[in-house]
C-alpha cells in the first residue's frame, strides 16, 4: 500500500468502503520536541480507556540516496508487545509537506483494521508543513521551550493549523515563558483564540491525562464535518494523481505541437501558463 | 529505481536480541545501509523475540540484521522459528558480529542467509542485504498480485 500503483488502488478501493470509524488525531512540530515520546505516554491513556490504536510515524527520508533511520518508535517501546498497538514506521520518500505520499492510504487501511484512534506523527516541521491538518481530525502542535526564536518561527503556518497547542518539556525553565508567548501569539490571531494550550512532561506522563481529555473534547464536536473533510481531501488527491499523470504523459510525450509550444515559450513567445493550456489539450486521452 | 536498486527502498530492522548492550557495530551497519538508500528502523539492544517478531511484521521488512557480540547469535534460530511460526519464514535474516566458526553452520542451517565477520567490507554487506532484499520483494509481490486479484 505504501507504494501505490494499480494494486494498491484496487486494494485501497475495498478499504475505503470500510473507513470512517476512527479518530485520526496529528502530531506535529519541530524535530526534538518530544512528538514520539508524548505519543507513546497517550497511547498508554488510550489504552487505559480500551481503545485500538494505530499510530504512522514519518521520518525524512534523505534527499541524496533516499535512505532513512526511521527512529520514532523506538521511544514507543512501552507498547512493543501490545497487540491492540500498531506502529508503522514512515519514510517521507521525497515527499514534502511532512508526511508521505503513501499516508492517505496508510491511514485509511489502519482505519478499516478497525483501529479506534490513529495517531500521525509528522516529520520534524518547520513553518510550512501544514499537510497533516488536511488528513487529521485533530491537530496537535508539540512545543519544546529553550527553543528560543523557533516559537516564533513557527507562527507563520504550523501555528495555524493547531487545535491543541502543547509545550512538552515543562520539567524545563523556560517552559512558563514559552507558554506564554504563545498564548500572547493566539491572542493577535483572530479564531484562535480558544485554542487550549497544554504544558506537558512525556518523559513523567505529567499533562497526558488533560490531553486526552481536551482530545476527545473537540472529537465529540467534530464528528459532523467529517465526512465532508473526507471528501475535500480526495479532491484534492484526485488533482494531486491528474497532475502527476499529466506530468508523466507529457514528460515522454513525442509530438511536434508540444515542441513547437516549448519553442514558443522559449522565446516569449506565449507565456508558459497559455502553453501549459494548450499541452493539456494534446495528452487527452 | 532509488540508490538500493529496490523501488519501493529496501526496508532493513537492524536490532539486537539478548543480553549485551554493545551497539556500536550495529548503528554502524544501519548508518551504512540508509546511506546505500535503504529504510533502515533501528532498535536498541535487549529486544525480546516476540517484540522483534511484532516490528518486522508491522513494519512490512524485508530483511533481518541480528548484531551479536557476545552469546547472542545463539538465539537467532529461535527467533527464525519465531518469524515462521507468524507467516514471515520469506523474510531475509543476516546476522552481524563474532561468531565462532563451528556455530556457523547452525545458524546457516536455520536460514541465515550470511555472517559478518569483524572487518567485513562495508560494499560485501550492502550488496547482500540489497540482493537478499530483492528476492524477498519478489516473493511478496508475488503474494500482493495474488491477494489484489
Ligand atoms: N526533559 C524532557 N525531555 C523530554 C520530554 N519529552 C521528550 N523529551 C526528550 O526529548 C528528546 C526528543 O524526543 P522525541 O520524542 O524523539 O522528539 P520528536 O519530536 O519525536 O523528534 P523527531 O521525531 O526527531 O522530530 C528525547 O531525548 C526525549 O527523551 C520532556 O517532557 N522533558
Ligand atoms: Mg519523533
Amino acid at each position: 500500500m505504501e507504494t501505490g500503483g494499480n494494486a494498491a488502488d484496487l486494494i485501497h478501493r475495498r478499504v475505503c468502503a470500510r473507513t470512517g470509524h476512527a479518530a485520526v488525531i496529528g502530531f506535529t512540530g519541530a524535530p526534538g520536541a518530544g512528538k514520539s515520546t508524548l505519543i507513546d505516554a497517550y497511547i498508554a491513556v488510550l489504552r487505559g480507556g480500551g481503545r485500538r490504536v494505530a499510530v504512522a510515524a514519518v521520518d525524512p527520508s534523505s534527499p541524496l540516496g533516499g535512505g532513512a533511520i526511521l527512529g520514532d518508535r523506538v521511544r514507543m517501546r512501552r507498547h512493543a508487545l501490545d497487540p491492540n498497538v500498531f506502529i508503522r514506521s514512515v519514510a517521507s520518500r521525497g515527499h514534502l509537506g511532512g508526511l508521505s505520499e503513501s499516508i492517505h492510504r496508510v491511514v485509511d487501511v489502519m482505519d478499516a483494521a478497525g483501529h479506534d484512534v490513529i495517531i500521525v506523527e509528522t516529520v520534524g516541521t518547520g513553518q510550512s508543513e501544514v499537510e497533516v491538518a488536511e488528513i487529521a481530525d485533530i491537530c496537535v502542535v508539540v512545543n519544546a521551550p529553550n527553543m528560543g526564536d523557533d516559537v516564533q518561527a513557527m507562527k507563520a503556518g504550523v501555528l495555524e493549523i493547531a487545535d491543541i497547542l502543547v509545550v512538552n518539556k515543562a520539567d524545563l525553565p523556560l517552559a512558563q515563558r514559552a507558554t506564554k508567548q504563545l498564548r500572547d501569539m493566539l491572542k493577535l490571531r483572530r479564531n484562535r483564540q480558544n485554542v487550549a494550550i497544554l504544558e506537558t512532561v512525556a518523559t513523567n506522563e505529567t499533562g497526558i491525562d488533560a490531553l486526552g481529555t481536551a482530545i476527545d473534547g473537540l472529537l465529540a464536536n467534530r464528528a459532523a464535518d467529517k465526512r465532508k473533510s473526507r471528501e475535500r481531501r480526495m479532491r484534492r488527491l484526485i488533482a494531486q494523481a491528474a497532475s502527476r499523470l499529466a506530468h508523466d504523459r507529457m514528460r515522454d510525450l513525442a509530438d511536434a505541437m508540444l515542441d513547437e509550444l516549448a519553442h514558443k515559450a522559449a522565446t516569449g513567445e506565449i507565456g508558459i501558463a497559455e502553453a501549459a493550456k494548450q499541452a493539456l489539450s494534446l495528452i487527452r486521452p | 529505481m532509488t540508490a538500493c536498486g529496490l523501488n519501493p527502498p529496501a526496508r532493513v530492522l537492524v536490532t539486537k536480541i539478548g543480553l549485551d548492550g554493545h551497539d556500536r557495530g550495529s548503528r554502524i551497519v544501519a548508518a551504512y545501509l540508509r546511506d546505500a538508500g535503504m529504510e533502515v528502523i533501528y532498535t536498541p539492544p535487549w529486544q525480546s523475540i516476540p517484540a522483534v517478531v511484532k516490528l518486522v511484521l508491522e513494519e512490512d521488512v524485508d530483511v533481518v540484521g541480528i548484531s551479536s557480540l557476545a552469546t547472542d547469535h545463539l538465539i537467532v534460530p529461535k527467533l527464525a522459528d519465531a518469524l515462521r511460526e507468524a507467516g514471515l519464514g520469506h523474510v531475509g535474516i543476516i546476522v552481524g558480529g563474532i561468531v565462532p566458526d563451528d556455530e556457523c553452520p547452525a545458524l546457516l542451517q536455520a536460514g541465515v542467509s550470511a555472517i559478518f565477520g569483524p572487518g567485513s567490507p562495508r560494499d560485501d554487506i550492502i550488496a547482500h542485504v540489497a540482493a537478499l532484499a530483492a528476492k524477498v520483494r519478489d516473493v511478496k509481490n508475488a503474494e500482493f498480485r495474488e491477494i489484489a486479484q
